[in-house]
């Protein structure tokens, strides 16, 4: 995006390295930003827009058809908890013992990957082999 | 040129490009070296970069083994099904016995995971998918590399790995510049996770014009990945493994939840179910092993997605396209009808632009698919990337040197797009990846491995003047223009880009020849890549936005140029439906059943190309 100084207006400088993903038009702050499809395939005369609301933990959409039969609001959750509170302070928690480097586990492991929390899967837990060949496919 | 140099020391795990195999490094690298500097060099900004920026409606790559639902083992079994027998059994074993405490974290920290009411389980796209609403999941995982990271650089283009002068094939840091301001920016490190992505762009797409970058996967996925790693002299793997999806025509919008929740089928243009009666022909092609109609009717092994593609690509070049997607049955409930669109706005919006564009509901009217151009990417249904140590309690000799997720140089490793031979990792997977090999390369360091690095600011300079090289070519040379971009003297990245399309599409199996190559067309692909690679240093551009695209585009032929070279190297066709070799049509695995392994020698870009032997897990 580069702002046109005569217009004083924004304008993406290369449209056909463009997503439409909808980024940009998330991040500003005055929903000035509006995609049009792109001219190769996408007739004018349609508009998907959108507000999205890190406070509020949700995504607006609304999506209206070229013809005007279809004009849909549309509402989804981005979150469930406040923005990046519930993420650790990894410099904070208690530093790993050598066992553990030794090991195979990742932070907070085994939690989460076992049915009884038990440890990490091995080919020797798992009662498996490895073996070369096409013969073992 | 009036760009400063900024010189960034001391920094013991550098995280090059932190999409979801970057953040997930940056994150975990946090935990296994409390007092290790770890910073973070991204071309965007990682609140957005990569190829989850517009969010997704699944994660791909989930276990359930907490639920009682599938074990490590059962995921290898299925990506060695997808893939024609052809992964890295040992690293995908190890990502899937730690994928699922990622995924629960993600939870944890906020995302919004559905769940199936009954069983309290995960809610199931399919076997191996479960559904979120994920608008918000590059941000997410973003704050938690944040906090992690001692220093985050975003509008980094990094362009070159700095290698250690005290102790060959080292690794020593980063180079590139940033693309707002020009400036040049070194990064000296002990380790370098590269998580720099796959390439989308490298084919000719079936977009044109303006909306030429609505392509699959993300346009700015430039191949740094791979780029960076080849031209550092790391090995590479199962690069000819380049991938064809089918799309929603036009928008590209994905498949997944609309085969595998909302139940949607496909048809012909007759309106005729086609993909049966080009099996039993496949099944000669390829071989009982990969292809056993007769059983899979009854076990329900899957049909490998290449063989799909195959089934659609002949079925309209017999004349009875377009393939629809039969979307009017399901969309007549309006709670499906409601995640067919919301799997889109999470995901992949311009699919809803383009419907809404074209009055296309898909309530009354199934709207057409199409088969992509390849892209090369070993996080998703395929296997590119680097060939890379396996963790030590799973890989058999061949597949371990030392370092879990680290390449063939030493103090390099890879997380996601970046690793070769691990399909089907997705973006949990990537993820997940990334902490291996932030873990891995904290103890490389503590083992005293990056002891004694040196770089000397000759090399230093040296990458410098490489890095402007199009800045000053198009200053000596922009007085020669005859009109608008025509230049006897330099060609710009557009151009550049233009012919790498169009010798790849054409040479080495895009759309245009319906995925068809051989030996006589590929031997002429490399040569036409050898006289680019000699325009490419004629590459002008007119200021630091085309350098970044310059750069792009020199990545992108490195990447190029190594899926030429593994397509030669493997006679035989082992993925109908992704491409073919006219002169060696069937599978034939008394030759091929192995991995392809290559190296570019950076002095001479020479390539050098080995077998490397295929290990499958099987029962004790
Ligand atoms: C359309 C689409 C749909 C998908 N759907 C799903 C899905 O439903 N479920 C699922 O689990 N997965 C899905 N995936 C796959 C998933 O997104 C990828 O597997 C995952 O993002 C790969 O992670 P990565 O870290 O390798 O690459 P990326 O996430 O792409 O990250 C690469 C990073 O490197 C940066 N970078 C690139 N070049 C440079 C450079 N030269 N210097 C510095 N930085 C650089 C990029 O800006 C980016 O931040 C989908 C992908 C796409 C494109
Ligand atoms: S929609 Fe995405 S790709 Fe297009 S200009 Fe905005 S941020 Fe860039
Ligand atoms: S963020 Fe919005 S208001 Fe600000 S310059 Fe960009 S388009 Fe204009």
């Amino acid at each position: 995006m580069h702002i046109d100084k005569v217009t004083r207006r924004a304008y993406n400088i290369e449209p056909n390295m463009c997503w439409e993903c909808y980024s940009c038009v998330k991040a500003c702050p005055h929903h000035a930003i509006d995609v049009r499809g792109y001219a190769d395939f996408a007739p004018l005369g349609h508009s998907v827009r959108v507000k999205r609301d890190e406070e509020k933990g949700v995504i607006a959409w609304r999506i209206k058809f070229r013809n005007g039969k279809k004009d849909m609001d549309l509402l989804a959750p981005i979150t469930t908890k406040p923005w990046g509170q519930y993420i650790p302070q990894l410099a904070d928690v208690p530093a790993p013992s050598q066992d553990q480097r030794d090991s195979q586990l990742l932070f907070n492991e085994p939690k989460y990957i076992r049915m009884d929390d038990g440890d990490i899967h091995t080919l020797k837990s798992n009662g498996l082999k490895m073996v070369e060949g096409v013969e073992a496919y | 040129m009036g760009y400063k140099t900024i010189v960034e020391d001391n920094i013991d795990i550098l995280v090059a490009g932190a999409g979801l195999g970057g953040t997930g490094a940056a994150f975990e690298a946090r935990y296994w070296g409390q007092d290790k500097k770890i910073v973070i060099a991204e071309k965007a900004n990682i609140d957005r970069s990569g190829a989850v920026a517009q969010g997704l409606y699944a994660i791909n790559c989930y276990m359930g083994t907490r639920f009682g639902e599938n074990n490590p083992e059962d995921h290898v079994r299925y990506a060695r099904i997808d893939l024609m027998g052809m992964v890295r059994e040992d690293l995908l074993f190890d990502m899937a016995r730690h994928v699922d405490s990622a995924v629960h974290q993600f939870e944890e920290w906020g995302m919004p995971i559905m769940r199936n009411p009954k069983t309290g389980a995960f809610l199931r796209e399919g076997r191996w998918q479960i559904m979120i609403h994920g608008e918000s999941y590059k941000p997410l995982v973003a704050e938690a590399a944040k906090k992690s990271a001692d220093k985050v650089f975003n509008r980094i283009c990094v362009t070159h790995l700095l290698m250690d002068e005290a102790k060959e094939n080292r690794v020593a840091g980063a180079v590139g510049f940033n693309v707002r301001t020009g400036n040049y920016h070194v990064f000296k490190s002990k380790a370098v996770v590269v998580g720099a992505g796959g390439a989308s762009n490298i084919y000719k797409p079936r977009s044109v014009g303006e909306g030429a970058g609505r392509v699959w996967y993300a346009p700015w996925s430039s191949g740094s990945a791979y780029g960076l790693l080849i031209g550092a002299g790391a090995k590479m793997t199962q690069m000819e493994n380049r991938i064809v999806l089918a799309r929603f025509k036009d928008g590209y919008g994905p498949v997944g939840a609309y085969f595998l929740h909302l139940k949607t089928y496909t048809q012909n243009g007759l309106g005729e179910e086609y993909e049966s009666k080009w099996f039993p022909a496949l099944e000669e092609m390829v071989g009982k092993r990969y292809l056993d109609v007769e059983a899979s009717h009854v076990s329900h092994r899957p049909i490998p997605t290449c063989l799909r593609n195959h089934a659609f690509i002949n079925e309209v070049n017999a004349g009875r396209g377009p393939i629809h997607m039969v979307t009017m049955e399901a969309f007549q409930d309006p709670h499906l009808e409601e995640i067919g669109w919301h799997n889109f706005l999470g995901m992949t919006v311009g699919q809803a632009v383009l419907w809404a564009a074209t009055d296309v509901d898909p309530k009354y009217e199934n709207p057409e698919l199409t088969t992509s151009e390849p892209y090369v990417m070993g996080s998703h249904a395929t296997g590119c990337g680097a060939w890379c140590s396996g963790p030590e309690d799973v890989s058999p000799d061949e597949y371990f040197w030392g370092y879990n997720r680290m390449t063939t140089v030493e103090g390099l490793f890879g997380a996601g797009d970046a690793v070769g031979g691990t399909p089907h990792a997705f973006s949990s997977g990537s993820f997940t990846e990334g902490r291996l090999a932030a873990k891995a390369a904290c103890k490389y360091i503590d083992d005293g491995k990056a002891e004694g690095i040196r770089v000397s600011d000759e090399q230093i300079n040296r990458r410098k003047e490489e890095i402007y090289k199009p800045m000053e070519h198009y200053k000596i040379y922009r007085n020669e223009i005859t009109a608008g971009t025509v230049n006897p003297n330099y060609i710009n990245p557009r151009q550049a880009l233009d012919r790498l399309q169009k010798l790849m599409d054409e040479y080495a199996g895009g759309v245009t020849v319906s995925y068809m190559t051989n030996e006589k067309l590929l031997n002429i692909g490399l040569k036409k890549m050898k006289t680019l690679e000699e325009d490419l240093e004629k590459i002008a551009a007119e200021n630091i936005h085309e350098l970044l695209r310059a750069w792009e585009v020199k990545h992108r032929h490195l990447t190029s140029e190594a899926v030429i070279q593994h397509t030669l190297f493997r006679k035989e066709t082992r993925w109908p439906g992704y491409y073919y070799r006219g002169d060696a049509m069937k599978v034939d695995d008394d030759n091929w059943h192995v991995l392809t392994v290559s190296r570019r020698d950076p002095q001479t870009g020479e390539y050098t190309m080995e077998k490397a032997p295929l290990y499958h897990i099987v029962e004790e």
